[in-house]
C-alpha cells in the first residue's frame, strides 16, 4: 500500500472507546466528539461515522447512533476485550486502508493517545494532539485548534496534503449532545481480528489504586479543588469536605502536587487532567496558565482566594475574595444543611 | 561451540543487563512564560530552558534499571540546535553515560512524524558504534509541544512493542520486561519483550540530583554531533517539508474579563452570599 493515501470518502469518523467489562458501553469521549464531528461532516458533505472496537459493544453501537452518528463500523472480537497498542493499531489501520476516510476523531485519553500517534504513524499521516477548537478552512481541510507552550499561545494546525487528516481532543473539552434513542443508522460489521498470539505486550495485572479513593475528574460532574493557598495536606480537609458534600471529586494545582501534598491522580491542569464539570471550585489556587488551561472549559467557575488581584479572577463566574479555611466551612455546612 | 559453553556464556552475559537509549528535549520552562500585555505576544527573553521533565523522568527511570544492574548503559539523545548539548549535559550528570546531539538546519520545521523518522534513523546510526539498545526511553510528553506522539511513532517506525504513561520499569530478565503503567482507573503491571519503546509519566519519586563530581565529569565530556551527512535521511520524510502538519497561525487566548466578585464584611457573610447566588441559578 502506498502512502500517504487519498481519501475514498468525504466521512469524518470518530474513535469510540469502549468499557471492558462494563456492557461494552461507550466511554465518553468518544461521544462527546460525536458532536463537533456532526458540523465537520457536514462541513465535508460526508458522513458521520462512529468506529467502535471492543469485545461484546452492542451496547457502545446503540449510544453512538442515539449521540448521532449516520453510520457505524464494529469490529467486535474477543482480541479487544482488553485494549493493546497492537491490536488496536493493526484494526484500525485495517479500516482505514479499506475506506479512508477524509478525517479521524480520537479522544485524548490515556488510550487515544497511545493509540493516535501509532496510527498515524504507520499510514504516515498528520496527527494534531489535544484540540480544543475545531473548524474547517477554505480549502475543507480541518483546521485543528490546540495549545502550545503550556496554554500560553494558540496554534491553529493544518494538514492539507495527507488523508486521513487526524486530531485528538481531550476528554470534557466538548460536550455530548441530547442522547435520541430513535435514531437509526447503517451499522457495518467487519470481521477482522488481529491475531491473539501476535500481541507482544502481555497485561500480568491490574492493579486497582487501593490507598486512593477513586478520581474521576474527566466525567466528575463538580470538582473542587485546592492550590498552594491550602498550605499543606491538611489544608486539603475542607477543600474534601465541600467536595463531598456536593457529590463531587477533589482536584488539585500543580503547585499543591508537587509538594507532595496529594497525590497526582488529582491534578487539573497542563500535565494532568482537563476537565470539563458544571461547577469547578478553585480554592486557593492563583490561576497559572497550565491550570487555566485544563479547566477553563468548566460551565461554572468558583472561586475562593484571599487575593484578589489572583489570575484565576479572571477566569471565575464568582469569586470570593476571603480566607478559604473560613469559607468553605461555611458553605459545606449551607450544603449539607439544605440538601433536603 | 558445544550446547554447555553456550549456556555458560548466556548465563556469564549477566542477569539482564540493558543497553537503553534515552530520548530528551530541551524546552523553555512553560512555567516562567509570560505574555506581554501591550503587544499580546509571548516574552521568551529570560525564560530558562531546561531539560522537558518528563525526559528527566524517563532518564530516571533508565538509571533506577541501572542501579539494580549495574553492566547496563545509558546513551543520551537529543535533536535541537548545538545549544540543546547544555541539556544533554546535565543529562549526564544524573544517569547518562555517554550523549549525542541529533542536529542538521535540514531537520528543522519538523513536525512529530518526521521527528520520529529522523529520529529512528539515527538511532539505527548510532546501534552500529553503539549496540542494539534493549530500550529506548521518551518523556511522555514535552511541555513546550505536549503532543506526546514522538516516542509512540518512533516505536511505530521500528516496528517495537510500546508502553506509554509508565511508571516504573522492572528489568528483572533476559529480553524482556515487565512495565508498571498509569490507566485512567488505576495501574497495569505488563510484560514485554526488548527491544521496546517506553514513554513514562511522573512518577511517585523525584529524579537523583547531580553532585560536584559528576557535574564536572559532565562539563567534560564531549557530545558528538548527528548530523544528515552522518546518515541516511530521506529529505521528504524530514523537515518541514517532509511534515504532514503545517502551521497555519498562532495567537495568544483570548483573556476573560471575570465575573462576580464577592467581598462582604466577613468570610461567614461572603460564604453566604455565594451560598444564595449559586443556589438562586440552580448550580448547586
Amino acid at each position: 500500500m502506498g502512502f500517504p493515501l487519498e481519501a475514498k470518502t468525504k466521512d469524518l469518523w470518530v474513535f469510540i472507546e469502549t468499557q471492558n467489562g462494563k456492557d461494552g458501553a461507550a466511554r465518553n469521549v468518544g461521544l462527546e466528539l460525536l458532536n463537533p464531528g456532526r458540523r465537520l461532516a457536514d462541513g465535508q458533505g460526508g458522513k458521520l461515522v462512529a468506529v467502535v472496537i471492543g469485545d461484546g459493544c452492542d451496547e457502545a453501537v446503540k449510544e453512538s447512533v442515539a449521540y448521532g452518528a449516520d453510520k457505524v463500523i464494529v469490529l467486535d472480537a474477543p482480541v479487544y476485550n482488553h485494549y493493546t497498542t497492537e491490536a488496536y493499531t493493526a484494526a484500525f489501520v485495517h479500516l482505514i486502508e479499506k475506506d479512508c476516510p477524509t478525517s479521524i476523531l480520537m479522544g485524548a485519553s490515556n488510550l487515544g493517545r497511545d493509540l493516535g500517534p501509532r496510527v498515524a504513524a504507520r499510514v504516515r499521516t498528520g496527527l494534531t494532539a489535544d484540540c480544543t477548537a475545531l473548524d474547517l478552512d477554505d480549502s475543507g481541510n480541518v483546521a485543528w485548534t490546540r495549545p502550545a507552550f503550556g496554554g500560553n499561545l494558540m496554534a491553529t494546525i493544518l494538514c492539507p496534503d495527507h488523508r486521513p487528516q487526524i486530531g485528538t481532543c481531550r476528554p470534557g473539552v466538548f460536550k455530548k449532545t441530547e442522547a435520541d434513542e430513535s435514531r437509526t443508522a447503517e451499522i457495518v460489521k467487519d470481521d477482522y481480528a488481529f491475531p491473539a498470539e501476535d500481541v507482544r505486550v502481555k497485561l500480568l495485572e491490574v492493579i486497582t489504586d487501593e490507598a486512593a479513593e477513586k478520581v474521576d475528574l474527566e466525567g466528575a460532574e463538580i470538582i473542587v479543588s485546592g492550590g498552594r493557598g491550602v498550605g499543606g495536606p491538611e489544608g486539603f480537609e475542607p477543600v474534601r469536605a465541600l467536595a463531598n458534600a456536593l457529590g463531587g471529586v477533589t482536584g488539585a494545582s500543580r503547585a499543591s502536587v508537587d509538594a507532595g501534598w496529594i497525590p497526582h491522580a488529582h491534578q487539573v491542569g497542563q500535565t494532568g487532567k482537563t476537565v470539563g464539570p458544571k461547577l469547578y471550585v478553585a480554592c486557593g489556587i492563583s490561576g497559572a496558565i497550565q491550570h487555566l488551561a485544563g479547566m477553563s472549559g468548566s460551565d461554572t467557575i468558583v472561586c475562593v482566594n484571599k487575593d484578589a488581584d489572583a489570575p484565576i479572577f479572571n477566569v471565575a463566574d464568582f469569586g470570593v475574595v476571603g480566607n478559604l479555611f473560613e469559607v468553605l466551612p461555611v458553605l459545606t455546612e449551607l450544603v449539607n444543611k439544605n440538601k433536603g | 561451540m558445544s550446547r554447555d559453553i553456550k549456556i555458560i556464556l548466556l548465563n556469564n552475559r549477566g542477569k539482564s543487563e540493558m543497553n537503553m537509549l534515552v530520548c530528551i528535549k530541551q524546552v523553555p520552562d512553560t512555567t516562567e512564560i509570560k505574555i506581554n500585555p501591550e503587544t499580546n505576544t509571548l516574552i521568551r527573553d529570560g525564560v530558562p530552558s531546561i531539560v522537558n521533565p518528563f525526559d528527566a523522568y524517563a532518564l530516571e527511570c533508565a538509571a533506577r534499571v541501572k542501579d539494580k544492574n549495574p553492566d547496563s548503559k545509558i546513551v543520551v539523545i537529543s535533536m535541537g540546535p548545538e545549544q540543546a548539548k547544555v541539556a544533554l549535559k546535565e543529562c549526564l550528570s544524573v544517569g547518562g553515560d555517554k550523549a549525542f546531539l541529533v542536529t542538521d538546519r535540514k531537520f528543522g520545521g519538523s513536525d512529530t512524524l518526521a521527528t520520529s523518522y529522523i529520529l529512528s534513523q539515527a538511532i539505527a546510526k548510532l546501534e552500529e558504534t553503539e549496540g542494539k539498545f534493549d530500550l529506548i526511553f521518551c518523556g511522555k510528553q514535552a511541555i513546550d509541544g505536549d503532543t506526546a506522539q514522538v516516542g509512540p511513532e518512533i516505536a511505530e517506525q521500528k516496528d517495537y512493542p510500546q508502553v506509554t504513561y509508565a511508571f516504573e520499569v522492572f528489568a528483572e530478565e533476559e529480553g524482556k520486561v515487565k512495565v508498571k503503567k498509569e490507566v485512567e482507573d488505576g495501574f497495569e503491571m505488563l510484560e514485554l519483550p526488548t527491544p521496546a519503546v517506553i514513554t513514562v509519566t511522573k512518577p511517585d519519586y523525584e529524579p537523583r540530583y547531580a553532585t560536584i563530581k559528576t557535574k564536572m565529569a559532565a562539563n567534560k565530556a564531549k557530545i558528538d554531533n548527528l548530523t544528515s551527512e552522518d546518515f541516511e535521511v530521506d529529505a521528504t520524510q524530514a523537515g518541514l517539508k517532509g511534515s504532514p502538519t503545517k502551521v497555519k497561525k498562532t495567537f495568544t487566548p483570548p483573556v476573560k474579563s471575570g465575573g462576580i466578585v464577592i467581598k462582604e464584611e466577613t468570610n461567614e457573610d461572603s460564604a453566604k452570599k455565594l451560598y444564595e447566588m449559586l443556589a438562586d441559578k440552580n448550580i448547586i
